[in-house]
């Protein structure tokens, strides 16, 4: 039923989805981290204002405002950066395996990976901004 | 307290959500909520952003080491993301409308349900007969067990597609990462052996995830200054509970920790209905 060719297929995309996350994970840590200690060094005796939620962080926080921001290469902005490297990781994970669901000639799984791809995408750059 | 104080507080805090997370097997989420906003004051909205970020950090970083041991099914987990991530998209949409004392008090009814449902038996299944569905979409495989490779199957996957849509909405409605709910879809509904529903359940997380955090984006949710701490706890957290339940028996530590959560979902609901949002 289930035929051995795809469970060998399968076994190796895991293996490289592996290593898509791992590298996407520690990439995305590692900026903010950078961004982070720039930003304390910046701002640490400052006052905290997360206790209120601004409408304003709307435009700030959007899309738009993390590609001014990151543009800016300001503290803030690679914060951001590494932010979007967390979201994009999963996204990556998804884009590969259509590849791979389509090296496979599986159409019916190339199919749902980009009906799962259109969905993150649309969330990101129809809604995200 | 300044920025600085305050930051290495939530990196603290952030670990040890973390470590409760991975050793209940909740996760990060549903406990980074509370913890930011019981305690440290934080706004709900900042607190789901964060929360989601760090969803996307853990399930990221544990599946990357699952997913080489060969238990998780990329497959239906794939074809089970189109429910999750529908459903994420309808919830984090709902969490943009809805008060946040509301999402409060469903955020603790969630908690109380996770608890309860992290502490039920795990349901290793006996040889599942695939149904016409799950053999035409190929749904099945093998899995290493001290035997030796073993093959299984799913069925009944319109139910278990059911219950992963819900598991989306309430991943976007609460930054969480819904994993309790996701695993009973898997192992209850479609008969999958317990540790390829975990595994797979995990890798799912992330990319469920995925869909609801442009919508936080998009509504400033996520606030990089905050969520920076957060994301850098909860991952070295997690991965040393992981570390932990790899070695010596956990379940007094494991029982513990499920009263606290129970405990803390109790005053969410609390704080939720006395306007303490």
């Amino acid at each position: 039923m289930i035929e051995e060719r795809w469970t060998r297929m399968d076994r190796r995309l895991e293996v490289v989805i592996g290593y898509i996350l791992r590298i996407g994970v520690i990439t995305a840590a590692v900026i903010v981290l950078i961004g982070g200690v720039l930003y304390l060094i910046e701002n640490g005796s400052t006052a905290p204002h997360y206790h209120t939620f601004y409408a304003a962080s709307k435009h700030s926080d959007n899309l738009s405002g993390m590609a001014r921001n990151i543009r800016a290469l300001n503290s803030y902005g690679i914060i951001q950066l590494g932010l979007l490297v967390l979201i994009a990781t999963p996204i990556v994970r998804v884009l590969f395996s259509v590849v791979a669901f389509a090296l496979e000639r599986d159409l019916l799984y190339v199919v749902a990976t980009l009906i799962v791809l259109g969905i993150l995408l649309y969330s990101l750059f129809v809604r995200g901004t | 307290m300044n920025v600085l104080p305050f930051t290495i507080l939530v990196w603290l805090g952030g670990m040890a959500a973390g470590l409760l997370g991975s050793l209940t097997g909740l996760g990060g989420g549903v406990v980074i909520v509370p913890l930011l906003t019981l305690v440290f004051g934080v706004d709900i909205r900042y607190a789901l952003g964060a929360s989601l970020i760090s969803v996307i950090a853990t399930s990221s970083g544990a599946a990357s080491a699952y997913v080489r041991e060969g238990y998780s099914n990329i497959r239906i987990g794939m074809f089970l993301e189109i429910a999750t991530t529908i459903g994420a998209i309808v919830g984090a949409s709902l969490t943009t409308a809805l008060p946040p004392g509301t999402i409060a008090v469903i955020f603790g009814g969630v908690l109380i349900l996770s608890s309860y449902l992290s502490s039920r038996r795990p349901r290793d299944n006996p040889d599942c007969v695939p149904d016409r569905l799950t053999a035409r979409l190929r749904m099945g495989g093998t899995y290493p067990t001290a035997e030796g490779e073993k093959p299984y199957h799913a069925r009944n996957v319109l139910g278990g597609f059911g219950l992963m849509s819900v598991a989306g909405l309430l991943s976007g409605l609460l930054g969480i990462g819904s994993g309790a709910l996701k695993v009973l879809a898997m192992d209850w509904i479609m008969c999958l052996p317990f540790k390829v529903s975990t595994t797979t359940s995990n890798f799912m997380i992330g990319v469920t995830a995925a869909a609801s955090a442009g919508i936080y984006v998009g509504n400033g949710y996520i606030e990089p200054a905050l969520a920076m701490p957060v994301v850098l706890g909860v991952l070295p957290g997690s991965m040393l509970g992981s570390r932990i339940l790899g070695g010596a028996s956990v379940r007094l530590l494991r029982l513990i920790f499920t009263l606290t959560i129970l405990a803390l979902g109790i005053e969410m609901i609390y704080n939720g209905l006395s306007g303490g949002f």
